[in-house]
């Protein structure tokens, strides 16, 4: 039984809040400015939670189960870190508070900026951009503002493989330049060839830079990293890693050592901030000594040292000198940071590096026993994450969506579907390391007992899922019906 | 370690059944120079080790549960029902992602599709997305939907001065590649003086409601003059004063952007926060972001899913209308739960609460000798203050009395020298607005 909308369930008169009188005198309502009516829900308190309790029950989540969603990071989200986030100092902390009045928030902040420094070797640190795209933009722009400074304003093209996840060719678009797509070799990596040949051939002085995400979106790490980033830089332009993937290089390498100029980090995937069904995520980035003054502000900086007295310095912000500007009101998503910052707190110098080696492990272990009954294109080492084929051999019709759809009802969240685009059927497994083998291992079962299915019983397969809330959704008629608010409360709905 | 649940035991079996000896084996790909470098981090810290600090870094904070907040400014201090927080801590909601899989996402679709109703019910408008990063980046993302309706044939982008100014400063963040020209906020120009700047260049005119200053403006003859040229007509607005107030779907808005904080998402020093977008139908396809609509499954049961999904970034890619992925769900689910709880009834009651106790400060500050405040146009629950000495001085003496004061509006506005943007919430008692006035009283 579907649960009904929230105006369904209202009755004129209700209120789910007990609020207070009016403990002033009141002052004229300015009637003409009045609205003349407010559609909106009139629900008692006990059936509105009884609503959404029902509606969550409805989800699946990482608190549930297993979630291999490849390029996400589904790892479990700690409860000391919501528990912080709750703290009223930190919840209930105004934005525009004076410096002097919010130092726990600053200092903070600062130590954050320095750990995601050290993580990645960069010098530079800015945690404002929103999520992994914003993060992505500022990159961007950072590399465009500093071409333009250095006369090189003709620099607009950024090299983009073909396999890279949607928003870095968005992203291009959105600064306003244009992106020239590289091809995969068979082996999976950019094909340095036409790497070289685009570094060295007439596009050469218009080359701002390239994206490029480590280990790719297939999951591997790029053989030949250093001559990428060699034949870019070659060609006078400025190396952006993606850095979405870091679960696979925490204490194995430091981008910026590998001679990457920028990159962003995701802390709802790497530092475990939820996933929120969509959100809010945090995307801080980080730059070498070349981008720091154009880092997008404010970030933040010790205003004044110590003096002899007092120990500590105090905290403020700063908008860097040649900034590309403010990406969002405020300073970022400050209760991602906190999160962020109480995740590595907990696991420390060495902690940190576990993670990255359990993700490689967990990754490699179940690359290694379903490419048993699965085609998998790249069958070396893969990082955290490994991208197999969803359609099996002399079984026709059968394709990853299939699959994904049965994998439900064997009560396991499906892989990312067909993404990347260079792979046909593509299912990108990304388990996290904070999965037991016997999760793995029953993930691999059910992935074989349905690779038995395609063979034996394919519409097992092709009206799943089963046992979910609800069947498969007539997405045509979604898009062309259009029906995007409930009804019959409001204009725009459906009948 | 408790996340990272491996034993000995288990290592080796996995490692045996990859083929390798040791994990790091399994990095031979990573060039040798640069592998496995030192982390310079702290040491591990137990969970009870790290609560404790994370307290005392809390407790350096000046704060809203210990203080009396009247500062607004875009960020806005409510009562949050108890219910709200309560559903947000399910573990089905906030460790859950997007719904790229419908059949098992079913509650946050649901919810997401609740939100963008009321959101419509509260703007006036057809359709409203799932969400933006915050009020600033929505209205930057408007900029985007307005030059593509006038088929980047109009480069003119009109601003109020009066729209908060940070979220101008994003919008120029934004479309600094771009070749746009925004125009109409480097001076003072009231709404007479945007309009007299309207023309065949321009794609889009975008006020605030209630603006910066808190006040409503007339904002009536707006729609005629930005659709007789062509342009859209966008309002930036506080979706809390939408309780009381004319929606701009009534104005004649083409787009409704703004913060939706107000609705049941705690300050947290500025972020996470919900940037909400809302438009007319016939710009629907031109959104950006997700947005959720209304189908059946193959038994014919109403079902939600994600839709229009072309437009986005994972499709279109370098042709896709945002770069926008990872949005604010979980802040979307706040505001939804929020304004479920609340209500009709609800939000008119607290709507009312604000209007009162911040018409009752205002009046009682007026009276003051050395102070005037603007009372020129009406307002919501925020006004201007023009106070005889420095803003930071007027703070510092209300912050030894437990008090965080208004914002000074000469750091962003050069005539504004020694004024103040006073807030005043439901969650002012009137004996606190009572010693705010004494204490200003007490400055002149």
């Amino acid at each position: 039984m579907a649960e009904p909308n929230i105006y369904e369930i209202s009755s004129p008169g209700r209120i789910g809040v007990n609020l207070p009188e009016c403990d002033v005198p009141e002052s004229d309502l300015p009637t003409e400015l009045m609205r003349d009516d407010l559609a909106m829900p009139e629900v008692g308190e006990l059936q509105v939670v009884r609503h959404f309790v029902k509606l969550s029950q409805l989800n699946y989540a990482i608190d549930k189960g297993f979630y291999p969603l490849g390029s996400c990071t589904m790892k479990y989200n700690p409860k000391i870190n919501e528990d912080a986030a709750r703290l009223p100092g930190l919840a209930q902390l105004h934005p525009l508070t004076d410096i002097e009045s919010s130092q726990g928030a600053l200092y903070l902040m600062h130590e954050l900026q320095n750990w995601l420094a050290e993580i990645s070797g960069f010098s530079g640190i800015s945690l404002t951009p929103a999520a992994g795209a914003q993060g992505e933009f500022a990159g961007i722009l950072m590399i465009r503002n500093y071409h333009i400074a250095n006369n090189d304003s003709q620099r607009d093209i950024i090299l983009v493989p073909n396999s890279a996840h949607g928003t870095n060719p968005a992203t291009v678009s959105m600064a306003g330049m244009r992106v020239h797509e590289l091809p995969a070799g068979d082996d999976g990596n950019v094909d340095l060839e036409a790497l070289q040949a685009a570094c060295e051939g007439d596009m050469r002085d218009q080359i701002a830079g390239m994206m490029i995400t480590v280990p790719s979106t297939l999951g591997l790490f790029e053989a030949h990293i250093l001559k990428v980033v060699e034949a870019v830089h070659g060609a006078g332009g400025l190396m952006y890693m993606d850095g979405a993937n870091m679960n696979a290089l925490m204490g194995v390498v430091k981008p910026a050592e590998l001679g990457f100029d920028v990159m962003h980090y995701n802390l709802h995937k790497t530092f475990s901030t939820p996933h929120g069904g969509g959100g809010p995520g945090s995307g801080p980035v980080g730059v070498n000594e070349k981008l720091k003054p154009f880092l997008p502000g404010p970030i933040v900086d010790i205003v004044e040292t110590a003096d002899e007295e007092d120990d500590a310095p105090l905290y403020g912000f700063v908008m860097p000198e040649k900034s590309i500007g403010r990406m969002k009101a405020f300073h970022g998503n400050f209760g991602m940071h906190l999160r962020a910052y109480a995740y590595i707190r907990v696991y420390g110098d060495s902690g940190i590096r576990e993670v990255t080696r359990h993700a490689v492990l967990n990754a490699n272990y179940m690359r290694a026993k379903l490419m048993k009954t699965y085609k998998v294109p790249y069958p070396r080492y893969c990082g955290h994450e490994f991208v197999m084929e969803g359609h099996l051999e002399g079984v026709h019709d059968i394709h990853a969506l299939d699959i994904s759809k049965r994998l439900m009802d064997y009560g396991f969240h499906p892989p990312t579907n067909y993404f990347p685009l260079i792979v046909p059927e593509a299912l990108l497994i990304e388990p996290t390391e904070t999965e037991t083998k016997e999760d793995l291992d029953a993930f691999i079962d059910a992935m074989e007992k349905i690779a038995e299915e395609a063979r034996t019983n394919p519409d097992l397969l092709h009206n799943a899922p089963h046992t979910a809330p609800v069947k498969r959704l007539d997405e045509v008629r979604a898009a062309k019906e259009l029906v995007l608010c409930c009804a019959p409360a409001l204009p725009g709905g459906g009948d | 370690m408790s996340y990272i649940p491996h034993t000995d035991a288990e290592r080796q079996q996995m490692l045996a059944e990859i083929g390798v000896t040791t994990i790091e084996d399994l990095f031979e790909a990573v060039p040798s120079s640069h592998r496995f470098p030192r982390l310079d981090l702290p040491k591990p810290m137990s969970e009870m080790e790290v609560a404790a600090e994370m307290l005392s870094i809390s407790e350096a904070n000046d704060h809203a549960q210990d203080f009396a907040v009247f500062r607004g400014a875009g960020a806005y201090h409510h009562y949050i029902p108890s219910a709200v927080n309560h559903m947000l801590l399910r573990g089905e909601f906030y460790t859950a992602y997007t719904p790229y899989q419908p059949e098992i996402s079913q509650g946050t679709l649901q919810a997401t599709f609740e939100y963008q109703s009321m959101m419509c019910a509260l703007t006036g408008m057809d359709a409203a997305n799932a969400s933006h990063y915050d009020g600033a980046t929505s209205l930057a993302e408007a900029v985007t939907v307005a030059m593509e309706v006038t088929r980047n044939k109009r480069k003119k982008i009109i601003l109020s001065h009066a729209i908060h100014p940070q979220y101008r400063e994003v919008v120029r963040t934004y479309h600094q590649g771009r070749g746009i020209r925004i125009v109409g906020d480097r001076g003072r120009s009231d709404i007479d003086g945007l309009m007299e700047m309207l023309d065949e260049n321009t794609a889009m005119l975008a006020v605030q409601y209630p603006n910066f200053f808190g006040q409503i403006d007339d904002y009536t003859a707006l729609s005629d003059a930005c659709h007789e040229v062509g342009a859209l007509l966008v309002f930036v607005t506080n979706p809390m004063a939408l309780s009381l107030f004319k929606s701009p779907g009534e104005l004649g808005a083409d787009i409704v952007v703004g913060e939706g904080q107000p609705m049941g998402i705690p300050l947290s020093y500025g972020g996470p926060y919900l940037g909400f977008f809302a438009i007319k139908q016939k710009y629907v396809r031109k959104i950006a972001g997700r947005i959720i609509g209304e189908t059946v499954d193959a038994d014919g049961q109403r079902a939600y899913v994600m839709t229009l999904r072309p437009r986005e970034q994972d499709i279109k890619r370098e042709r896709a209308t945002s770069n926008i992925c990872t949005n604010q769900g979980l802040m979307a689910l706040s505001a939804s739960v929020y304004m479920a709880l609340m209500g009709k009834n609800g939000l008119q009651h607290v709507g009312k609460l604000n209007y009162h106790k911040a018409h009752y400060a205002a009046n009682q500050i007026n009276a003051l000798d050395g102070y005037t405040v603007d009372m020129t146009k009406p307002f919501f629950n925020e006004f201007v203050v023009s106070c005889p000495c420095p803003i930071n001085e007027v703070n510092a003496a209300l912050l030894e009395q437990g008090i965080i004061g208004g914002y000074d509006l000469g750091q962003d506005y050069a005539h504004l020298e020694n004024n103040m943007l006073l807030c005043v919430t439901e969650t002012n008692a009137k004996a606190e607005i009572d010693v705010l006035v004494e204490i200003l009283g007490g400055l002149a």
